[in-house]
């Protein structure tokens, strides 16, 4: 009972949201409305769910954020020019992380403190590659963003099948119970003959391939890049896993939960607050507020009764 | 499957140390095929060290190992289970986060591809129905929502499972530690079962009668060796207690409880009412009284000690809670200790307070407080500042009661505290529980052992979150406690 109502709870905050959006301003409740309030949504969504293979393993990562502007700079400069180039290049961001995962799982380092220090390398990478704001987007990735399909706008059905596609690699998948098992019981896993490096290797190359992708459609929404252009993600994704019913330790996560967390902050972030005349000044204040009380509202419903 | 009676497992000189303590000091230890062996001892005995050596999770310092006659020099937890070694760990070893299918699919890297979670399920449920039947687990359920008793249930049934290797040894370091007697029961029989079927067993245990009445032969460990290893028939209860070294007092408890007397003029302290109940009855203890909590495990006892501890903190009408109250935790991995503190700040913890000076905390009167307790009940350390974590289990228990009775609490709640712990300190503990009670603290304590109901003025009864009895003195028969727990149970 308590279990399904926390699973419930992000699709509840996201129908609140939705609900709230819909009586303020019932026009944007339509094809077109969806399309531009959600115009940034999968950007967000696959930050989160790059964090949240982090926070599976009971780590977290601060990078993120700075890690998407480095994609953004990469996709607009080398994949356009020279898409070989480009394409090594993003493949080499997703070896790194996994060597980030060995690196921290080896010499048993605080995530945090890793994470932070590779956030001002991706940054100082980005502002080497594009110094100022420029660059183009491939032509195939601004099509492929820009895709209009009948009935459903298209970020929904593309945050559905991300959604799908996470949900059946971590949820339903035989490794993947073993990814998240890590995150709750290690010894467990290891005694059972697993390798815990290896784990943590494949929730960390899984987290930058993620993040790879978070950037390139970024990049094919805004069409030009810039150095800066991912750094509210890091916060974003870690809000929307916690917003998606996820927990800081003990490998709770839950990817479906993660993606309506990333839609849910993408609405309350900026249209929801617009449309109640919020001042752009306060907006952030206002969305940390949105935050603090779902949260406390999860934590609520998480600790009622004792355990049977 | 090897034949009955030919070595399987061999271990010679086997030695580890832990800093300064020495956990295993040279242990020649062996298991043949199809062999149940008990292996008892006190806490830090080196038993579970033992063990985990054994199941290739600690490597030994010193020493061979020869498994079925070969030796294995590389020996590690991945290849203790592709020979079919499995363990049930004292401290669980299930992700909590994974629901009960997927946890047998941990331990089976053979069940993998489309409709594994079907299939690791079905496997695991089968074994439960088989060792417990009517165990009320579902395959879906998550293993944090289960009970400790059930969590334990899936755990043992787990190490049975068979997929791709076959079990040829399963490890149980205090198996029925969670378990009510009627659950214990059944996994004795099974364990019976299994060896009949030419499964080794090795069964750590502090509680004698079921290793004196499920092995074959008993290793005692004392002070990191195998002491004595003889056939179970050769034993008597004194003859175990004797090689353990410990004193074997049979007498002794019903005695003392009766000493006590009745206290039926003293002040009544606690009152208050089990979750469930119906009728009007409620647990009542006076000054000075230790008062029993019993029946099966996970009954509404545990609740009932919640919310006396609630009640004493915040203001409750319905329950009567007159003084300090201080809980010995009977989970301490999860409940009971602050595993990155010294064990002078583990003991010292409930007492800050006494413990100040001026704005600030004393660490000499902590040291103090702590070394005068390390001396009361005989913690085992050479250094009262060292981690907790690196006392044993029994040892990092008598902690959690210094750490009670070294406050001002006048009522003492005991949440099943002698999990795991060993006969000698049980032993010492009674007595000092006993010391205390007579000086006028009043004690609650659920236990899963009947034998520690001796110890009791009185015990409540409880079946399925209401008291349904209640025995004074003589009463306290294991016969009676039974009856009223299962009395109109089908």
């Amino acid at each position: 009972m308590r279990r399904r109502l926390r699973a419930t709870l992000p699709a509840l905050s996201l129908a609140l949201v939705l609900a709230a959006i819909a009586w303020l301003n019932p026009r944007a409740i339509s094809y077109f409305g969806f399309t531009l309030m959600l115009n940034l949504a999968i950007p967000i969504v696959l930050a989160t769910l790059a964090q949240m293979f982090v926070i599976a393993g009971n780590d977290l990562d601060l990078s993120i954020g700075a890690f998407v502007g480095f994609v953004c700079c990469v996709s607009a400069t080398w994949l356009k020019d020279e898409a070989w180039l480009g394409a090594l290049a993003l493949i080499g961001c997703v070896a790194v992380y996994a060597a980030l995962g060995a690196l921290i799982y080896l010499r048993n380092l605080p995530s945090i403190v890793v994470t932070l220090g590779m956030s001002f390398v991706w940054q100082g990478l980005a502002i080497l590659l594009l110094p100022k704001p420029g660059g183009a987007a491939p032509g195939w990735l601004r099509a492929v963003m820009g895709v209009k399909p009948p009935l459903i706008p298209f970020p929904i059905v593309a945050a559905a099948l991300i959604a799908a596609i996470a949900y059946v690699g971590l949820m339903r998948t035989s490794y993947g119970a073993i990814l998240r098992g890590c995150g709750g019981n290690a010894v467990a896993i290891e005694r059972a003959g697993w390798s815990l490096l290896r784990a943590k290797m494949v929730l960390f190359a899984l987290a930058g391939a993620f993040g790879v992708l978070s950037g390139m459609a970024l990049v094919g929404i805004t069409t030009s890049a810039d150095a800066n252009i991912g750094n509210g993600y890091t916060l974003l994704s870690i809000a929307g896993v916690i917003l998606g019913g996820g927990e800081f330790v003990g490998g709770a996560v839950s990817p479906v939960g993660a993606v309506i967390g990333a839609l849910t902050m993408a609405m309350a972030a900026s249209p929801l607050l617009t449309f109640m005349h919020i001042p752009p000044d306060w907006q952030v204040a206002a969305n940390g507020a949105i935050l603090i009380i779902v949260l406390a509202a999860r934590v609520l419903i998480g600790r009622k009764g004792p355990e049977r | 499957m090897a034949d009955a009676g030919a070595s399987l497992v061999e271990f010679t000189g086997v030695e580890k140390s832990y800093g300064a303590v020495r956990a295993l000091d040279g242990v020649d230890f062996s298991l043949l095929s199809g062999e149940c062996v008990g292996v008892v001892g006190h806490n830090g005995a080196g038993k579970s060290t033992l063990m985990h050596v054994l199941s290739g999770g600690v490597a030994p310092d010193q020493g061979k190992l020869a498994i079925a006659g070969e030796e294995q020099p590389n020996w590690t937890s991945a290849r203790a289970r592709a020979l079919g070694l499995r363990c049930v760990f004292q401290e669980l070893s299930l992700c909590p986060n994974l629901t009960v299918a997927e946890n047998a699919r941990v331990v089976h890297p053979a069940i993998r591809g489309f409709g594994w979670r079907r299939r690791a399920g079905r496997l695991l449920l089968d074994k439960l129905d088989e060792i417990f039947p009517g165990h009320g687990v579902k395959s879906t359920d998550l293993v944090q929502d289960l009970t400790i008793g059930r969590r334990q249930m899936v755990e043992i049934a787990r190490a049975f499972t068979v997929s791709d290797v076959p079990a040829r040894l399963v490890i149980l370091d205090e198996p029925t530690s969670s378990l009510d007697q009627h659950t214990a029961g059944q996994l004795l029989a099974h364990i019976r079962r299994s060896v009949d079927a030419g499964i080794a067993c090795a069964l750590i245990s502090h509680i004698l009668d079921e290793v004196l009445s499920t092995c074959d032969r008993i290793a005692v460990m004392r002070d990191g060796k195998v002491v004595v290893s003889d056939g179970a028939r050769n034993f008597t209860r004194a003859r175990l207690v004797g090689a353990m070294g410990g004193i074997e007092d049979e007498e002794k408890g019903p005695a003392a409880a009766t000493a006590l007397g009745s206290r039926a003029e003293a002040p009544i302290v606690v009152k208050v009412s089990a979750e469930r109940q119906i009728d009007n009855r409620q647990v009542v203890a006076r000054e000075g009284e230790i008062v029993g909590l019993a029946g099966l495990a996970g009954h509404g006892q545990t609740d009932l000690l919640l919310a006396t501890f609630f009640a004493a903190s915040r203001l409750r009408t319905s329950a009567l809670v007159d003084g300090p109250v201080a809980l010995v935790a009977g989970d301490r991995q999860s409940d009971g200790v602050f595993p990155q503190w010294s064990i002078a700040q583990n003991i010292g913890v409930r007492s800050l307070r006494q413990l100040r000076q001026g704005p600030l905390l004393s660490p000499v009167r902590e040291d103090a407080l702590a070394n005068d307790w390390r001396r009361r009940i005989n913690i085992r350390t050479p250094d009262i500042r060292n981690p907790i974590l690196s006392l044993s289990g029994g040892n990092q228990q008598k902690a959690l009661f210094a750490r009670a009775l070294a406050s001002d609490a006048r009522i003492v709640l005991m949440d099943d505290p002698m999990r795991g712990v060993d006969y000698a300190t049980k032993l010492e503990v009674y007595d000092l529980i006993r010391a205390e009670a007579r000086a006028g603290r009043t004690f609650l304590w659920y236990t899963t052992e009947t034998e520690e109901l001796k110890n009791c003025d009185r015990a409540y009864i409880f079946r399925n979150g209401a008291v349904v009895a209640e025995l004074a003195g003589d009463e306290l028969s294991e016969e009676r406690v039974i009856h009223s727990s299962f009395a109109g149970v089908a």
